[in-house]
């Protein structure tokens, strides 16, 4: 990853340009808060909406007027630009302003839609819910990514690990189960796991013990899903007949589901998505709080030193890559048994390489992963809200590939430092020769 | 000094009859050497001569191909240095391994980490680094991130690293390459110290003034073979250096009067940041003249690198200007500015000297390239590169098969000796060298630097930039210290003293 | 005696000779390697065959006949092939100047889309075409040079690596281009007569002269493809800019002190590379579909970066690997016709064949070939990404 810096380091004037992003960020706020005060809160109708909490009739909610709202989001935008060129003691604040105002995107943008929008009101837990569950495949995507490339392996193939997964383990379920048993439901899940974690070993192996290219050895294995699903499908599962069947099913957490309101919406869950939290706060526990944690840290970012402490890079790489395989495996039972109870060529249609972006977009750590997920999730879930609400902006309807593809542009901005520079693990891509 | 055992020295560490071979060279040829304890053992060698492999074997990441190794008298085979570590025994390198991203603490219990339950003890941790810190003299803060640390903070790390294994054999590789000579007579009291708590240490060094004052026995190798095992107190500079070069040495480069003549390089209130974005160059001014070679002395890290790369238009100023030959050079572009007749010898060989898989003859005409000689009309002209290659090889000794053959089959002397070659040749002004003879074996040295003084005797200005003092020493007429990117002091070299220099380097100012 | 004698000279001679041919042959090891990774993957295909129950031998027979077995099947292979030397070229070029480019996806619907919008233009009709199909294929590759260009932008300003930036600009243009050919309120490019959604047909002027009436149409645009192959050889090998590129490629730090300007030959590179894939693009619309969909250029990215490494990088041996790339999958339909096999199937083999080729010391371990060269694709040549 050295290459990184040094590009920059070459170009010799990107330091420079680095010195001053928090005054470009601070422009930027300034510009869009007055933007948003002179500009688009007069323009927008005053007539009063509603967010709406749980679905008709009668549902509980908060109303509000859009053109108020708006200017409250951007006054917060022109005290963050303020708070960025401040005298040195307000700038403690300056930080937690940009996250605030980063933050209020989300409301603004919600409150622009209604605005535009013919009807009055949305259900908007209801569309953080449809986040949420849109953003499980690119959640578990995105903790396989960060394994790996803790772990010091560059992992392009999550696509193809998902693919794999989802393939396989449909397979398993059509074939035995006849997409239909509970109880094979649950083994052909596991499958599915197993199957990512053994697509992932060939990635390890290729780019551990090979040592090819790490991004040829992701290659590999997108290809090789691709074909290998491909095959299965046409002559396994299409000719076993059953393409189609029963996935897993909704389930509301104890107690939880019991709150008045959100709790039937919020806590009820298919089990995949449960498992996704549960696989996040168990990849950033043991990654930040346990030694083998430290361990696969230290290989990420300076294998020499690791080894010569009497860490087994070689061990810890296998280890780290596999199990983040296991979790792309997981990702892909999401696509072929949990959103859907079938298997079709190129399921995952680049979900692996969303969670990539979420990855680099979380800065390499569980929580930002997460959040970037959850923002992929959320465009993409506000991009259909969006159709169904008949939003239009001076009489066109707005695009839903523009919010799709809106994620893509922030990820890119993240990388190329303009906001908050995105830094990998030193020794990602690094292939380790063991001391001989 | 350490007294030497008292006619009862207990081995801890033998090695015996070691050989190690690389594809192509034979590292370690028959290596014995014994360590007693509660001593300092200094290996002495040249660069190259297998020092550091021998102690990597002993550390467990090498594995000798035969010979024996044997910790407080059993024999041992280490898989890892885990196991090597389990016995004792703790190495700090010469590029220390560390962990830049990871806290003190962290860095410090990686690989045997304190747990409570299944999970991290950071606390007890940080306690037990402090304990260690205190009982040894070793100021370290848990709590910091390595990489915001100066070298000598982390070179502490590296230390309480081995000790908070309970190393009692410690491997030193070279620890005083990045210190100043007061912060090396600080070191060789921790060092002392260390030996009154039992612990036993292996010293590797290739300077004779530090094994004289600090080792208790003496270990000299030279190309992968022991030349002789001596004490300190029966060994002189003249005899150890005859040892590990294997034939009379000269220690003072013959050279003329200086006869300077007018101004070259002049820089001015130069502010230069690094990678980082840190201020490492602030404020520093210089003027070298034709046919004198100026000396920047220095502790590495005070803005050498940053300094040079400025001059060479690779790195951009953020104030002051450089002046070449009566022109603002300022922001030039390295083209323009070696254009001008200025060559420029890197410090990092491999990194910008050479592309390593190139040709020698690439290599040769690797600013040149574009040239009307060796390209016309934008296609190359592989005949005279080639041409102008052979005679370049021929005048400059580089011991190669042939001008085709990739420059990373040559010797690390012999590369450099392509570098110089090529940059030594053409209608030269000003020559700005950077650390010219790191890593090079004795016989480089000596052709590299008549070479420079040739140069100067031409008329060329020569900027020398060098962490060796006793370079800088041996080749200057006039020498600067560098210090916390300032200029700290000009001293004329006929009246420069190591002392004087030295105060220089650690605290910027004169006596 | 004396008869034995001769004869034994002779073996030896001739021993001698094979030992210098195998010498010479050595020395083309890589071509080895991968010809040896070819056979390795149809043996694994043919297990897989045989797994499912039929009889590889027939399979592949039918495979092979898919591919060369008449004139129309060879003039279908190699129209399929064409663009594919576009797409590997594009990571072969950005390889020898250090970069990783794994957007020639991007750049191929760039590259397209840019060609059809062009190509459909109201005055294209009026040009005549010797006018017209220059004019297309050189919207296609600034197309492509443009969106490869970016990545290159990104990388020398600001430290972007240049696989991420790929990627999420392959996304990118791939929700851009699905829109404007989507859309019908407003409509940007869509056909509005057409009930899938692609562009407006290309005017007739700008269509590439056809050369033989197969399927895919084999077209002009392979002389374009394959004489380019010939001038990247040469602009690598002989010149000074491809000398700078090579420089970079391989020390950038080095070059930036030889006094080579290493951000332009950066985004130089990257521009260059996009520009191969955009004229691959152009030629297909042009010679082959008359419009532009989205889903034309599916995988045709990653398909380039096998080629350009199965070819390891070499511009003329991108020719040959293009081909046994494009004859496989233009020869499958017709195995999946006869024999009953899946036709992905192909691309388990192709998937092997990149995978034996970038691994190579499994061929070199199976087939006991020595290790002559550096192999160009070892992790240690191309830098750490993303």
């Amino acid at each position: 990853m050295t290459t990184v810096e040094n590009a920059a380091g070459i170009a010799g004037t990107s330091s420079q340009a680095r010195l001053d992003r928090q005054s470009v960020t601070g422009l930027v706020f300034g510009f869009l808060g007055v933007a948003l005060i002179v500009g688009v809160a007069p323009a927008i109708s005053s007539s009063s909406r509603r967010f709406n909490f749980e679905p008709p009739p009668d549902p509980a909610g908060i109303g509000f007027d859009p053109p108020t709202w708006v200017t409250a989001i951007g006054v917060l935008f022109l005290l963050t630009a303020a708070l960025g060129f401040a005298p040195p003691a307000a700038r403690v604040w300056a930080s937690p302003a940009r996250l605030l105002s980063a933050l209020a995107v989300i409301p603004l943008v919600l409150v622009l839609s209604l605005a535009l929008s013919d009807n009055p009101s949305t259900n908007i837990v209801n569309l953080f819910n449809e986040s949420l569950v849109l953003a499980t495949p690119l959640a578990l995507g995105s903790m396989t990514g960060l394994w790996c490339e803790r772990s010091g392996i560059i992992n392009i193939g999550i696509e193809g690990t998902m693919l794999a997964g989802a393939g396989i383990g449909y397979m398993t379920y059509a074939t035995i189960g006849d997409a239909q048993s509970t109880g094979w439901l649950w083994f052909s899940i596991l499958i599915s796991v197993l199957a990512g974690g053994l697509v992932a070993a060939l990635l390890a192996v290729l780019s551990i013990r090979f040592g090819v290219n790490q991004i040829v050895g992701g290659v590999v294995i997108n290809l090789f899903a691709l074909g290998l699903t491909g095959f299965l499908r046409s002559e396994v599962i299409v000719k076993s007949g059953i393409t189609t069947g029963v996935g897993t099913s909704e389930f509301g957490l104890p107690l939880l589901s019991k709150i008045p309101v959100i709790g039937d919406q919020v806590f009820r869950g298919q089990p995949i998505y449960w498992l996704m939290y549960v696989v996040v706060i168990g990849t950033w526990v043991v990654m930040y709080r346990t030694p083998w944690g430290l361990r696969v840290r230290s290989c990420g970012e300076n294998p020499h030193a690791a080894e010569t402490l009497g860490v087994n890079v070689v061990r810890i790489r296998y280890q780290s890559v596999i199990l983040g395989g296991l979790i792309a495996g997981l990702a892909g039972a999401w696509f072929s048994m949990e959103s859907q109870a079938r298997f079709e060529d190129n399921m995952t249609n680049a979900a692996g390489f969303i969670a990539l972006a979420a990855l680099i977009f979380g800065k390499w750590t569980p929580w930002g992963a997460f959040g970037g997920a959850l923002l992929f999730g959320f465009s993409r879930a506000l991009g259909t809200r969006l159709q169904f609400l008949g939003v239009e902006v001076s009489g066109f309807e707005i695009p839903s590939e523009f919010l799709q593809a809106l994620p893509f542009v922030v990820t890119l901005v993240v990388v190329a430092g303009a906001v908050g520079r995105s830094i990998p693990p030193a020794a990602a891509g690094q292939p380790f020769q063991r001391s001989k | 000094m350490a007294q030497v055992g008292n006619g009862t020295a207990r081995p801890v560490l033998e090695v015996e009859g070691i050989t190690k071979t690389f594809p192509g060279v034979v590292a370690n040829d028959n290596v014995s050497l014994t360590l007693n304890q509660g001593e300092i053992h200094c290996l002495l060698g040249e660069n190259g001569a297998g020092k550091s492999t021998l102690m990597n074997m002993v550390f467990g990441l090498y594995r000798p191909d035969s010979g024996t190794i044997r910790v407080r008298g059993e024999e041992v085979h280490f898989e890892d240095s885990g196991e090597a570590i389990a016995r004792g025994i703790g190495m700090v390198h010469q590029h220390f391994q560390l962990i830049p991203v990871f806290s003190v603490a962290e860095n410090i219990i990686l690989g045997n980490e304190i747990t409570k339950g299944a999970f991290l003890d950071l606390d007890t941790a940080r306690r037990q680094v402090d304990a260690l810190a205190d009982r040894y003299g070793l100021a370290v803060d848990p709590d910091a991130i390595v990489g915001d640390l100066s070298v000598g903070e982390q070179q502490r790390v590296e230390l309480v690293k081995a000790l908070f294994r309970d190393a009692d054999i410690l491997i030193l590789d070279e620890p005083t390459a990045v210190l100043t000579p007061g912060e090396v007579d600080d070191f060789f009291e921790v060092v002392e110290s260390l030996t009154g708590q039992d612990k036993s240490i292996i010293f590797i060094t290739h300077k004779l003034r530090e094994v004289l004052a600090v080792a208790d026995r003496i270990t000299v190798l030279r190309a992968g073979q022991v030349v002789g095992t001596t004490t300190a107190e029966t060994a002189t500079q003249q005899s150890l250096a005859n040892l590990m070069v294997g034939r009379d040495v000269v220690f003072r480069v013959e050279k003329a009067e200086p006869d300077p003549g007018k101004s070259v390089i002049r820089v001015e209130d130069l502010r230069v940041t690094d990678d980082r974005g840190v201020e490492t160059v602030s404020g520093f001014d210089v003027e070298v003249r034709a046919g004198e070679i100026f000396g920047i002395a220095g502790v590495e890290g005070n803005g050498q690198r940053e300094l040079v790369e400025t001059i060479c238009g690779m790195r951009p100023a953020i104030g002051g200007r450089v002046e070449m030959l009566g022109q603002d050079t300022t922001g030039w572009s390295p083209r323009k500015i070696h254009e001008l007749g200025v060559a420029h010898v890197p410090e990092n060989r491999s990194k910008h000297g050479v592309v390593a898989q190139y040709s020698i003859a690439d290599n040769l005409v690797l600013n040149r390239y574009n040239h009307r000689k060796f390209s016309q009309r934008g296609v190359r002209n592989t005949a005279a590169i080639n041409a102008e290659a052979k005679e370049l090889v021929e005048r400059f000794d580089v011991r190669t098969p042939g001008v085709e053959a990739a420059i990373h089959t040559l010797s690390g002397g012999n590369q450099q000796k392509v570098i110089v070659a090529r940059e030594l040749t053409g209608d030269l002004r000003a020559l700005v060298v950077a650390q010219p003879t790191r890593g090079l074996d004795v016989g480089s040295i000596e052709f590299i630097h008549r070479k420079i003084i040739e140069l100067r005797d031409q008329g060329v200005a020569v900027l020398l930039v060098s962490a060796e003092l006793d370079e800088i020493l041996s080749l200057s007429d006039r020498i600067g210290v560098l210090y916390r990117g300032r200029l700290a002091g000009t001293v004329e070299a006929t009246e420069a003293t190591r002392e004087e220099l030295g105060l220089l380097m650690a605290t910027g100012a004169q006596s | 005696m004396n008869g034995v004698g001769n004869a034994n000279a002779g073996v030896g001679r001739a021993a001698s000779q094979v030992h210098r041919f195998l010498n010479e042959v050595w020395r083309l090891q890589p071509l080895y390697v991968s010809l040896y990774a070819i056979l390795l993957s149809f043996v694994v295909g043919g297990v897989l065959i045989s797994i499912i129950g039929v009889n590889p031998f027939t399979a592949y027979w039918a495979l092979l006949r898919g591919m060369v077995g008449g004139g129309d099947q060879i003039a279908g292979s190699v129209a399929r092939s064409v663009p594919f030397i576009g797409s590997a070229l594009a990571l072969a070029f950005a390889f020898r100047a250090g970069l990783f480019n794994i957007g020639a996806e991007g750049q191929l619907l760039a590259g397209g889309v840019t060609a059809a919008f062009v190509g459909a233009l109201s005055w294209m009709s009026d040009l005549p075409g010797i006018v017209a199909i220059p004019l297309i294929l050189i919207a296609g590759t600034m197309g492509g040079a443009i969106w490869g260009g970016i990545p290159g932008v990104l990388r020398a300003k600001t430290g972007a690596h240049e696989v991420i930036s790929t990627i999420m600009l392959n996304s990118l243009v791939l929700f851009g281009v699905r829109w404007m050919v989507n859309s019908r309120d407003p409509v940007v490019l869509r056909d509005t007569d057409s009930t899938v959604p692609r562009t407006d047909p290309i005017s007739e002027t700008a269509v590439l002269p056809e050369l033989v009436d197969s399927q895919p149409t084999l077209h002009v645009g392979l002389f374009a493809l394959v004489g380019i192959c010939f001038v990247v050889a040469f602009l690598l090998n002989r010149t000074t800019f491809g000398f700078e590129v090579g420089t970079v490629g391989l020390n950038p730090h080095a070059s930036h002190y030889a006094g080579i300007n290493v951000n332009r030959v950066i985004v130089a590179s990257m521009a260059v590379s996009g520009s191969f894939a955009g004229l691959a693009a152009a030629s297909e619309i042009s010679g082959t579909n008359g419009f532009f969909q989205p889903g034309t250029f599916f995988l045709m990215g990653f398909d380039g970066i096998a080629i350009a490494l199965l070819a390891r990088t070499n511009p003329v041996a991108i020719i040959a690997a293009a081909l046994l790339w494009g004859s496989m999958l233009s020869g499958a339909p017709l195995m999946q016709q006869e024999a009953d096999v899946s036709i992905d199937v192909v691309r388990i083999i192709q998937a092997m064949v990149l995978l034996f080729v970038a691994a190579d010391a499994i061929v070199r371990y199976l087939f006991r070939v020595r290790e002559l060269d550096q192999s160009p694709f070892k992790a240690t040549s191309i830098e750490g990404a993303v």
